[in-house]
């Protein structure tokens, strides 16, 4: 049978089912398919922070959403042309975000009058008309799979974990996605049981042949890779990325990488990571707590390493003394906060931009902290190099503000030439600096500010250093009113004198009359939603914000120069809070707190609205 | 790895060109210490006794918390961190732990390492970080002006108690020795030969050592520790705890007790054979454990000196060699090798 092939230019697919379905396997399986095949893409798992969550059960959905082009892309995509629906309460859970026409693909066998029942179902929806808007491709999966596992020695219970794999080669064929990297990957991840390799496979490619022959479906569908930039590419996630960064700006400063953490979502696979890497000479250590993980990177930069903590807002909470301390101890150090629903616990697994004001003002005294934040995944490895930069160059301890939504989300990042990295590295004080041959470790450099660092092992240089208030120079310890003056706007001068590049501003027509600003991760959204605009006629200015602290010199000028500003931020106006009271500017806010990043379509909407509104 | 664990722990440190004297570690800093306070016994104790370890003066770090003792590292012309409260051992750890070159000590009070460090504590010495913890016991808060501490005796009067307190203390002994210390000493202020004796087998010791310091606050808690300095009492309760020694005291002796505990008894007319032989290598830690709480309620008969000292690999070194093998297996990092480690595809 000779089936229909229509082109699509792009397609957004999201895999659901319960937390124990393997969804978020089979997304990343069909994201590299697809990366390899060069189209340009954006993903956004979703799941609970229960490990698994009662089976069958709304809480138990977890899913993993998937956009691919032939051309670039922003953003995961707002609304699936696809939900593949491993249950019923994968469907219930999803039917909300799918637009009227899209396709169902359906796995009947789990569409139990228990299952259903569990959901509030009192019918079948796939055997009544509620579905009629939608395209629904009624698949008996679970049953399928265990069919074409038939030959193998396998419980029922294991062949019907392989159901996964069989959507997978279903979806491969729907999408023309390649084959070879999946059916590779599963020989290696299941090595030591080649039985459950080659069940996988067999699945996989079960699922792929029924596509091929089954009536469900008529049409398959191709979208050609996208015209990137040249390049070395490769998909990545933002922890990866940003563990990557880590060790760049390890190799970059000529400083052995010391990392202090305890494990929290979703900032634990930066750990992870890291963990793997020690021919690069990182040492990982798992804390005891939040605030002996950023101690111990505090104690290893008094040594001269690259100290490095990394948690989430409630973690950041708790070290907040210690960051105090690394403040007025003017020793590198950098934080980093991967921002999760909030306050207390929130929302471990979903994403916010939450804990700005936190890392601008959580502690206790005058105690500035530069900040940066990275805008995609892939974004995450610049970033962390800047943070480092920053952190090394005029002795601070830095907040990195990435979010849930980074990483975890992934995107095709084309790699850097290691040769074009920027040199970030500084050196240590060898010899004594005071007039008369003494060592003053709080003499600062004229044009940075920046303490001289002086490790330990290093002669003639011993000193003493610590929370209490400090005498310019010498470092004792001083409780002289006009030193502390002195030392609070010392501190304050260096970090808002760090050279931060200026703010640069897409305004192609250079008549937009608004201008849209953001920071953080919120850029493919925005940046998707003033295409939109401009797509249709529309004038709109964007600008996007890496550094939070300080501000590039030019921010007051480039928001002046729009007759409307308009600021989306997950949370309830953070930034617009600072730019306000900073620039006397009236910031219009648009405020999302749902766990969820923004949707392209509803910021062009609310662009639009406030281009509008004269 | 053995040679490190045992009797050389010094060995990785450098050791210094010259002949060092006292006033080589005496800072220009003015000592701010309440006049007749112990801690000055303990600051001239360790200032004297740096010099014969011969180690490169640069390479030793005094990392201290919060409170009256963890001024201490202002007084020594070393490298000093006087960090925050209770987490000088989570700030050394990440010291010691990537500087194996280095001597790393930590000094702490009672409520400093017992109470908002606790936990820091616990965990410094079960992972064996090649620290010195110098823990200054005075049984009472004295920067914050008299509370009563994690070690105060139950019923203590203070400020914050005024009928007394009711927390049961900890035995900072017991509490290392449950945390899986591999060097748990205890000594006096007053004693300066019994206090550099101690710290001479803890620095030589690689891992962690923690030794515990009867101080004497004589603003808020004094004379805490008179019956171990009063010459007509102190040989009857000191008991001296000595590898390979009976521990006896001037009239008391430590026998097995029928139960298969220990006891103390009165020496006169134990025969040599009951009397219990000091072994601080016992891999066992149940002997040192029950020697720790023979002072139990308080001060009948107070062991004094080293209750364990074991060879066990210390967190750097095993840290280290970790580093080691990951390049003996797989060569150096290299950064390009890194990025192109995924799957990766080329657009042309």
């Amino acid at each position: 049978m000779t089936k229909q092939v229509q082109q699509l230019d792009r397609v957004i697919i999201r895999f659901a089912g319960d937390s124990g379905d393997g969804m978020q396997l089979t997304g990343d399986r069909f994201t590299a398919g697809t990366a390899e095949f060069g189209n340009d893409l954006s993903t956004l798992p979703n799941f609970p922070a229960e490990i698994r969550a009662p089976a069958g059960t709304l809480p138990g959905v977890s899913s993993f959403q998937l956009h691919f082009a032939d051309h670039d892309i922003l953003t995961p995509g707002d609304a699936p042309n696809v939900l593949v629906a491993m249950n019923p309460a994968a469907l219930k859970a999803n039917l909300g975000d799918l637009p009227r026409g899209a396709d169902i693909i359906a796995n009947t066998d789990e569409f139990t009058k228990r299952n259903l029942q569990k959901v509030g179902y009192d019918a079948n929806p796939l055997e009544d008309d509620s579905l009629s808007e939608w395209r629904v491709h009624a698949v008996p999966l679970t049953s399928l799979t265990v069919k074409a596992l038939e030959d193998f020695d396998l419980s029922k219970k294991d062949a019907e974990r392989s159901k996964n794999m069989f959507a997978l080669g279903l979806l491969s064929w729907l999408y023309h996605r390649p084959t070879e990297h999946t059916i590779k990957f599963l020989e290696q991840k299941f090595a030591r049981k080649p039985d459950i390799a080659k069940a996988n496979i067999a699945a996989f490619q079960a699922g792929w042949n029924y596509g091929e022959t089954t009536e469900s479906f008529s049409i398959s569908y191709e979208i050609k890779p996208a015209r990137l930039a040249p390049g070395v590419y490769r998909n990545i996630s933002g922890n990866q990325a940003l563990a990557y960064g880590l060790i760049a700006a390890s190799v970059q400063s000529k400083l052995p990488l010391f990392l202090g953490s305890y494990p929290i979502t979703p900032a634990s696979d930066i750990l992870h990571e890291l963990s793997r890497h020690k021919r690069f000479g990182v040492r990982t250590f798992q804390a005891e707590d939040e605030i002996a993980g950023v101690g111990a990177a505090l104690g290893a930069a008094f040594g001269g390493a690259l100290g490095v903590t990394t948690t989430s807002g409630p973690g950041v909470a708790l070290k907040a003394e210690t960051v105090g301390l690394a403040v007025t101890t003017e020793l590198p150090l950098i934080i980093v906060d991967v921002q999760r629903a909030g306050p207390s616990t929130g929302m471990p697994t979903k994403t916010e931009q939450t804990d700005l004001l936190m890392a601008m003002f959580g502690r206790n005294g005058e105690s500035p902290v530069p900040i940066v934040a990275p805008m995609s995944p892939s974004d995450c490895f610049d970033a962390a190099i800047e943070a480092a930069r920053i952190a090394v160059k005029y002795r601070t301890p830095v907040m990195l503000l990435s979010d849930g939504y980074l990483a975890n989300g992934s995107e095709p990042w084309r790699l850097p030439e290691v040769s074009e990295l920027p040199d970030i590295s500084q050196t240590f004080a060898t010899e004594p600096n005071g007039a008369d041959g003494e060592y003053l470790p709080y003499k600062r450099d004229t044009e940075t500010l920046a303490r001289p660092w002086a490790i330990p092992g290093t002669p003639g240089l011993e000193h003493r250093i610590g929370g209490i208030e400090k005498a310019d120079g010498t470092g004792n310890i001083s409780y002289d009113p006009d030193n502390h003056d002195l030392m609070v706007r010392s501190r304050a001068a260096k970090i808002a004198g760090i050279d931060v590049p200026p703010l640069e501003v897409d305004d192609p027509d250079g008549n937009a009359r608004v201008l849209v600003i953001g920071w953080g991760s919120t850029y493919g959204p925005i940046a998707a939603a003033v295409r939109r605009i401009r797509r249709n006629g529309g004038t709109v200015a964007q600008a996007h914000l890496r550094h939070l602290n300080p501000l590039p010199a030019n921010t007051g000028e480039v928001l002046k120069a729009y007759d409307k500003v308009l600021l989306p931020e997950i949370n309830l106006g953070q930034l617009a809070l600072l730019l306000r009271a900073r620039y006397l500017v009236d910031v219009i806010s648009y405020n999302r707190v749902r766990g969820l990043p923004f949707k392209a379509e509803e910021l062009a909407g609310v662009i639009q609205d406030v281009i509008d509104s004269d | 790895m053995t040679e490190l664990v045992n009797g050389k722990g010094l060995s990785l440190i450098p050791k210094a060109d010259v002949k060092q004297s006292l006033k080589d570690f005496k800072s220009d800093q003015e000592v701010r210490w309440c006049p007749g306070c112990g801690d000055y016994a303990i600051l001239a104790a360790v200032q004297s006794f740096l010099p014969e370890l011969g180690l490169k003066r640069e390479n030793i770090v005094f990392v201290s918390g919060i409170g009256c003792s963890s001024r201490f590292p202002y007084y020594l012309n070393t490298y000093g961190f006087h960090s925050i409260h209770g987490r000088a051992p989570a700030i050394a750890t990440g010291l010691a732990a990537s500087r194996p070159d280095l001597s790393v000590w930590v000094i702490t009070g009672d409520g400093d390492a017992l109470s908002i460090g606790g936990n820091h504590l616990i965990h410094a010495l079960r992972r064996n970080v090649n620290l010195n913890i110098l823990l200054f016991n005075n049984r009472i808060y004295g920067l914050t002006k008299g509370q009563y501490s994690p070690t105060s005796e139950v019923g203590k009067i203070t400020k914050s108690t005024p009928m007394g307190s009711l927390d049961k203390p900890f035995n900072p002994i017991s509490l290392a020795i449950g945390a899986e210390a591999s060097f748990v000493a205890r000594t006096i202020d007053s004693d300066r030969k019994h206090l550099q004796s101690v710290l001479r087998e803890a620095t030589a010791h690689r891992g962690t050592s923690l030794v515990e310091i009867y101080q004497n606050c004589n603003i808020f808690n004094d004379n805490a520790f008179e019956q171990l300095k009063d010459p007509a009492l102190r040989d009857d309760i000191t008991l001296r705890l000595e590898h390979g020694r009976p521990i006896v005291s001037a009239s008391k002796a430590v026998v097995r007790s029928a139960s298969g505990g220990i006891e103390v008894v009165a020496r006169e007319g134990v025969s040599e054979d009951r009397i219990v032989v000091h072994d601080a290598h016992n891999p066992d830690p149940s002997v040192a454990f029950a020697l720790s709480r023979l002072d139990e309620p308080a001060f009948e008969h107070v062991p004094i000196g080293i209750f364990r000292q074991v060879a066990r690999p210390a967190y750097d070194v095993l840290m280290a060699e970790q580093l080691d093998e990951a390049v003996a297996q797989k060569g150096p990092g290299d950064l390009s090798e890194l990025l192109l480690g995924g799957d990766t595809w080329r657009i042309n």
